[in-house]
């Protein structure tokens, strides 16, 4: 017996609102990538959970997807990020307003 | 309370904990080296969950990989944060209450639904079992991953390579 299901739940939610947080709150791109990072491994969690609470697989077969995906991610991310910093000098997300 | 639950909140308390430090931190650099510690707190969850292949996993790709690439760009950026806002203070009274009522309101669904209340038994799927598990059953995804993985280092190159022109101006002028 480990916990109920529930404190998990619990605990990734809780996780998965402070990557929210991260990302709506902090002006730096980097900080934004960071946070839907968080967000990303608040649902493992919950994943793992799962595969444990119905013993069944499937559940870590899919966080092993999750990390392929924010592996990606945040590789193409980051480049991206350089791309836009060499275009504006800045990471500022505010500062990209050359459509005003 | 077994030891397994005390574990369990042990490595929650210390989750949360260096997430929050690492998402309120001004200096990036900081706010990486915790995010590393609230990584290795979740690859001991998912050890303690039974899951050692992906406990490893967690570590060498998200703690050690993707936290270096932070590193390395954050490093490699001139970012400037000391003049970094946050909200601006008359936005923070309905982003407070939504976020706050959300919580309650998620929380209390959790809490108050009859099928959660089911305690987590102890189990471990070995690392061999699990790669058999995953070729036999989801091998196409797979493949569609690893496809995945090679079109982002492609993207990845193409995006941080230099656009021709600039570059054949800059070398003549002795950059």
């Amino acid at each position: 017996m480990i916990v109920p299901f529930n404190h998990v739940l619990v605990l990734a939610g809780l996780l998965f609102l402070m990557g929210i947080f991260c990302v709506v709150v902090r002006r730096s791109l980097i900080m934004i990538l960071l946070g839907v990072e968080v967000m990303l491994n608040a649902a493992s969690i919950i994943l793992v959970g799962a595969s444990l609470l119905w013993q069944n697989l499937d559940g870590q077969a899919v966080v092993l997807f999750v990390f392929a995906i924010a592996a990606a991610e945040v590789s193409v991310g980051l480049a991206l990020i350089v791309w836009a910093y060499r275009r504006a000098g800045t990471v500022d997300p505010e500062n990209y307003n050359i459509l005003k | 309370m077994t030891i397994y639950s005390i574990i369990f909140y042990l490595l929650s308390v210390l989750i949360l904990v260096t997430t929050a430090l690492a998402i309120t931190r001004r200096n990036m650099v900081h706010a990486v080296v915790y995010l590393i510690f609230s990584f290795f707190g979740s690859a001991m969850l998912f050890y303690l969950f039974g899951a050692p292949f992906l406990a490893v996993l967690e570590v060498i790709i998200y703690a050690g990989a993707i936290m270096v690439l932070f590193l390395f760009i954050v490093m490699m950026l001139k970012v400037d944060t000391g003049g970094e806002r946050l909200f601006p203070l008359s936005q923070w009274l309905p982003a407070a209450v939504c976020g706050v009522l959300y919580l309650v309101l998620g929380i209390g669904i959790v809490v108050s639904d009859p099928n959660s209340h089911d305690a987590l038994k102890t189990a471990r799927a070995e690392p061999g079992a699990f790669g058999q598990y995953i070729f036999q059953n989801h091998w196409l995804s797979i493949e569609i991953i690893s496809l995945l993985l090679l079109v982002a280092v492609i993207g990845a190159l193409l995006l941080a390579r230099r656009s021709k022109r600039p570059s054949a101006q800059e070398i003549p002028e002795g950059e």
